[in-house]
Order: C-alpha cells, then structure tokens, then sequence
C-alpha cells in the first residue's frame, strides 16, 4: 500500500478546490520548511556575528546593541528565531537517520510527528522563559 | 564504446558494471564530501548551537544578564572561546554550504547564479574573518566609550 498522500476523491473538475489542488506529502512540507528555517538562521548569524563585534569598538557601543534585544518585540523574534533553529537541528537529526539508519526511511513519518512533539514540549516552557520579562515589563505584575 | 550500444542484431548490450572501459563518472567528490560535511557540521552544531541559545536565551535571566561584562566573563575561558570559534565556523560552512544549493535549486540565470554565489561567498568571508578576529582580539579593558 503506498504511504504517501491519499488520491484525490473528489470528481476533477466540480470546483479548482476539491481534488485537484496538490498539497504535497508531509514529507515535502518538512523539506521546505528545513530550507526556510536554515535561511532564516544564516541572515540571523550574518547580523549577529556583526552586533557582536561591536564589542572591539567599545563596551557602551555593544550594552547599547545588545538592549534592543531584550526590548519586547526582539523577545518574540527571538522565539522565533529558537523555534526555527530547533526545528531545524529535529529535522536534521531525522535527515541523518534517514540517510544512516537501516530502518531510518521506513520511521520517516513516525519520526516527522515526533520531532514536531519534542518541538512543542521544548518550546512551551521555552517561550515561557523567553517571554516572561517582557509580559512583566508590558502589562506590569510584580 | 561507453555505456550502451545497439548492436547489429537490435539487441540492447551494456557494458558490464565494473567494466575498466566504464567512463569516470565524476570528476571530483566535492558534492559527495559537501553532503557528508552537512551531516557531521549538522550534528556538532546540534550541541554546539542549541547549548549557545539554552545559555545566552533562557538561562539564568536569559538575554536580560548580557552585556560587555558578560562576553568578557565568558571569553575568558579557554573553553568559550573555542566553543564559540568552532560554532562560528561550522555554522557559516554549513549555512554557506545551504544557500550555495539554494541558489543552484533557483537561479534560473547563470548570471544570475553567479552574482548569488559571489555575494554569498563574499559574506562568508567577510563573517568568517570578522567573528574569527573579534574572538582571538578581543579586550576586555578597552576603553568604556
């Protein structure tokens, strides 16, 4: 039996929608999103490697840099940025035991929906974390 | 004659697999050693990465405790200094490495792939020396401003 996406069932041709619109395999999404995310971390690493450096031109040039990151709206990006990276580094693991592992192409699937729950169970307290501060600092609270 | 031949009798023959007539197939294993360094990067930057963001976002107060005290507490040590020189490295190789497959997946033009790469690689350069120096320079009794 194949394993991939079910056939269309809907008669061709009743609407552009039903049946005929290819949404790929979970396989293929996992792939695009691996590409994303990695692009999204190396334009991350170009501006980082860069405010990081400022730390040769004097101490008040970086604390200044650095501040903009713990402002509310770079919390959430960094969310983000941690959410896209963890991603890709579940993904990547699940690549390798694709490409090495005698059983890896057959778990594929299996594999794809656990690392999206370790994904979830690392990012829940993650963003709590990460969020904490800023929440306090928008809407008070002690 | 190389890989397959109509004979006189219109039968399809192939040359035997492990024939020495068989032509080289490639002639460089670069995309062969790019695809395992994606693998080994991959897994040293699991640790290397995820370790760096847990540290510098979540422990402790995460991001709120850094500053230039911070950077020099850490590059003190031996050990961050080499941990951050090799999460450096391997991760613009790595991510280089991502986006030159991207740019071969996109580029329609040759001139536009060309440009793409050069931009590419100018960047990586440009990161690669500037982080690699930051990191083996670094004062921490520059002066304050």
């Amino acid at each position: 039996m194949p394993t991939t996406a079910s056939p269309p069932t809907a008669m061709a041709g009743t609407s552009r929608r039903s049946g005929t619109l290819y949404i790929g395999d979970p396989g293929m999404w996992s792939w695009v999103a691996h590409r994303i995310t990695g692009v999204l971390t190396f334009f991350f690493l170009f501006v980082h490697v860069l405010d990081t450096a400022l730390v040769r031109v004097s101490p008040s040039a970086y604390n200044a840099v650095i501040e903009t990151y713990k402002t509310p709206l770079v919390a959430l990006l960094e969310v983000g940025l941690v959410g896209a990276v963890l991603y890709h580094a579940l993904n990547g693991i699940r690549v390798m035991l694709v490409d090495f592992w005698s059983k890896g192409p057959k778990y594929q699937r299996t594999m794809l929906w656990g690392l999206i729950g370790v994904w979830v169970l690392v990012m829940v307290p993650g963003a709590y974390f990460m969020l904490q501060r800023a929440v306090t600092d928008l809407f008070g609270g002690n | 004659m190389t890989a397959a031949t109509v004979s006189n009798s219109e039968t399809l023959t192939l040359d035997k697999p492990r024939s020495p007539r068989r032509p080289a197939a490639r002639r460089s294993n670069f995309e062969l050693y790019s695809w395992l360094f994606m693998r080994l990067s991959g897994l040293a930057l699991v640790v290397l990465v995820l370790g760096h963001l847990f540290i510098m976002n979540i422990l402790d107060d995460g991001v709120h405790r850094i500053d230039f005290a911070f950077v020099a507490g850490r590059w003190a040590s031996p050990f961050w200094q080499f941990w951050d020189l090799s999460m450096l490295w391997l991760a613009q190789l790595h991510g280089g490495n991502g986006l030159r497959t991207i740019i071969d997946d996109y580029a329609r033009k040759d001139t536009t792939r060309f440009w793409l790469k050069i931009l590419l690689y100018v960047s990586m350069a440009l990161i690669l020396v500037l982080g690699t120096m930051v990191i083996f320079t670094f004062d921490p009794n520059i002066p304050v401003s």
